[in-house]
């Protein structure tokens, strides 16, 4: 067993904390604060070849795995929760096209997204269809005369919906079917009746411009077809399996963050004539703290490897995202309790991280939902 | 146009402590980084390169360690590296280094040599003019600015405190970049793949030796002799506020008040 990184993934570590402790980290307050999608940090991102992570090296993407944008995402969420959100997410289209998508396909977006910068997003959630999807309300309807879907209805929560410049779209082609009657489009920015309408006022990872689509006789050529017509839901249901692992690395980095935040507080803060570090009370803390952060890590790092050689991953996934949202959430918890009345102000960006961290038990999939999955996957291993 | 960078691996000051006991720096488990001021002199030089085609060469005297240095610098997009490494180069002072790094790059064809000003380890200034002086070529030092002139020379602003020197100087030539001269890049995803791939190339004692004088190298060839060293005192890194002088007056009255100092 290795359970090293290697010198590669080292120094893509290396890479994305400076950009994370110079450039991110100094913006999060205010990104916070001013609720806007930061678009100079995605272009730092891009720049750097963040964003590429997941395009095949055929059509210029750079040699790197899911292991490595684990890494990227880690180590963002460590400064900021909602700019790893927007990388992840990102993730999320790349994925899909690289297994669904066709050959002009490709070779349409990868080339962009490698070398432009080229910002993409994942819309499945409706008002009326969240952690069943498959009780969608959006229709597509195919015409012949022009070669095109004609879309109708309205997403909801997207995260970077009015900022992308394609979205992955799930509508039904066949209403009577539910699921199965699902298809995914790609849906690109400038559409003819394709709009976006409010910004959701959050009570985290708010820069990460949670949007409402409306797609009213919205007429997307059938070359934006991802998969076959019907196919739609298991497309959905395999990009919220590798999202799940992104989402698992967001807990960690925002757990690491707190407890790196309450590190160097507990040594700064005197009362009873010394630092609090001196006190048990506050190293059972940091113990718990850590501890829980170990496991964390090795559930992202174990799950993005089965996800790399190919082996199945459903399952870990689940239970990284389930695992790790909670750790996210009661780390972040203790490192408030440290601060004291200090981390419940603004200044102090534990502050933010609480309130990023609980979105972790909620989006790809509520908690409840990742335990179905995990049951599912158990039982069903058991039977075999 | 054909760039060489000289690099210092230097340990990061920033993350350096203070052992309150001895009043020493700590500098077990600090990181090691490229010198800031030679970072910005990579960033020039890939910027040239960018404009005017040609490459850019990055070259490092230290130990093995600083080959992870000069990978960086490949992975933000430097086209060779060279790491100048050998037991006989330990020891050696800025003159004696200067000798060394001049002696490798007499192996090599240049236009131009950029250098940082100085490292943040010794502060002193001396080894980019130094190195100039070794191969006999113009230099200009404090380099806040570089173009190239249609003639092939190169131009470049140099900063004082109170002004600034606009210099044409012919190639090759040296200059020494403040980090100001430029922002740097940072590595990218398939930069570091590169630098993977790429071999840093090392050159040892013997493969320099006709170029140089073994006398003036290592400690022994070091004219420089530390009498002392003292660890600055240490001071926080405050604010700066860029304001006309009634809003300072306003900026610090208000803070005074914040804090119920006055």
């Amino acid at each position: 067993m290795d359970f090293e990184f290697n010198e590669n993934q080292l120094d893509l570590q290396k890479m994305v904390r400076e950009l994370a402790e110079k450039e991110i980290g100094p913006r999060a307050k205010e990104n916070d604060e001013k609720d806007v999608f930061p678009v100079d940090v995605f272009k730092m991102m891009a720049d750097m070849g963040l964003t590429a992570i997941g395009v095949p090296e055929s059509y210029g993407g750079p040699e790197a795995t899911d292991i490595e944008r684990m890494i990227a995402i880690e180590e963002i969420a460590k400064k900021d929760g909602a700019v790893a959100t927007i990388l992840a997410v990102h993730g999320m289209f790349v994925q899909a096209l690289e297994k669904y998508g066709t050959e002009e396909q490709k070779q349409r977006f990868y080339p962009r997204i490698a070398e432009e910068g080229y910002y993409t997003a994942f819309a499945l959630t409706e008002p009326c269809a969240g952690s069943d999807p498959a009780s969608a309300k959006t229709t597509a309807v195919y015409d012949p005369a022009t070669d095109e879907y004609v879309l109708n209805g309205n997403k909801c929560f997207i995260t970077g919906g009015a900022r992308a410049d394609a979205i992955l779209v799930f509508a039904l082609t066949d209403p009577s079917l539910g699921a199965k009657g699902m298809s995914a489009f790609i849906v690109e920015k400038g559409m003819k009746g394709f709009s976006t309408g409010k910004i959701e006022d959050k009570m985290g990872i708010r820069c990460s411009e949670t949007a409402e689509l409306f797609f009213d006789d919205c007429r997307v050529p059938k070359a934006n077809l991802v998969g076959q017509e019907g196919k739609g839901f298991g497309i959905a249901m395999n990009s919220l399996d590798g999202a799940r692992i992104g989402v698992g690395a967001i807990a960690l980095g925002l757990a690491e963050g707190a407890l790196d935040e309450s590190l160097s507080y507990i040594e700064q803060r005197v009362q009873f004539g010394k630092p609090i570090s001196k006190l048990q009370g506050i190293q059972w803390y940091i113990a718990d703290m850590a501890t829980e952060i170990e496991t964390a890590k090795w559930m992202v790092y174990h799950a993005a490897y089965l996800r790399t050689v190919g082996k199945p991953y459903t399952k870990e996934a689940s239970m990284c995202k389930l695992h790790n949202s909670k750790v996210a959430r009661e780390v972040t918890n203790l490192a408030m309790q440290i601060h004291g009345g200090y981390g419940y102000m603004k200044e102090y960006p534990v502050e933010r991280m609480y309130r990023d961290a609980k979105i972790t038990e909620i989006y790809e999939g509520t908690s409840e939902i990742q335990k179905v999955i995990i049951a599912k996957q158990v039982m069903s291993a058991a039977k075999k | 146009m054909k760039i060489v960078v000289c690099i210092k691996q230097v340990p990061d000051t920033t993350e350096v402590k203070l052992d309150p006991k001895t009043n020493t720096l700590i500098r077990d488990g600090v990181p090691s980084i490229i010198n800031p001021d030679d970072k910005a002199g990579i960033e020039a030089a890939l910027t040239l390169k960018e404009q005017l085609g040609g490459t850019v060469t990055v070259v490092c005297m230290g130990p093995p360690q600083a080959d992870v240095a000069l990978r960086e610098a490949l992975a933000m997009g430097c086209d060779d590296a060279i790491l100048m490494s050998d037991r006989a180069f330990g020891g050696s002072d800025t003159y004696a280094t200067a000798h060394v790094i001049a002696a490798g790059l007499k192996t090599l064809d240049y236009d131009l040599i950029i250098t940082g000003r100085q490292a943040i380890d010794g502060d002193t200034a001396q080894v980019g003019p130094q190195i100039a002086e070794q191969l006999g070529i113009p230099q200009v030092s404090y380099a806040a600015e570089v173009k190239t002139a249609e003639d092939g020379a190169v131009v470049v602003k140099r900063q004082f405190e109170d002004r600034y020197q606009l210099l044409k100087v012919k190639t090759p030539c040296l200059i020494t970049a403040l980090s100001e001269l430029a922002q740097p890049r940072y590595m990218t995803v398939s930069g570091i793949v590169n630098a993977y791939n790429k071999e840093v190339k090392v050159l040892t004692f013997e493969d320099v030796k006709n170029n140089l004088n073994p006398d003036f190298i290592g400690l022994k060839g070091s004219p420089t002799n530390v009498k002392q060293s003292f660890t600055k005192q240490v001071k926080g890194a405050g604010t700066v506020i860029n304001v006309s002088a009634d809003e300072a007056v306003k900026t610090i009255m208000d803070k005074l008040i914040e804090k119920h100092i006055i």
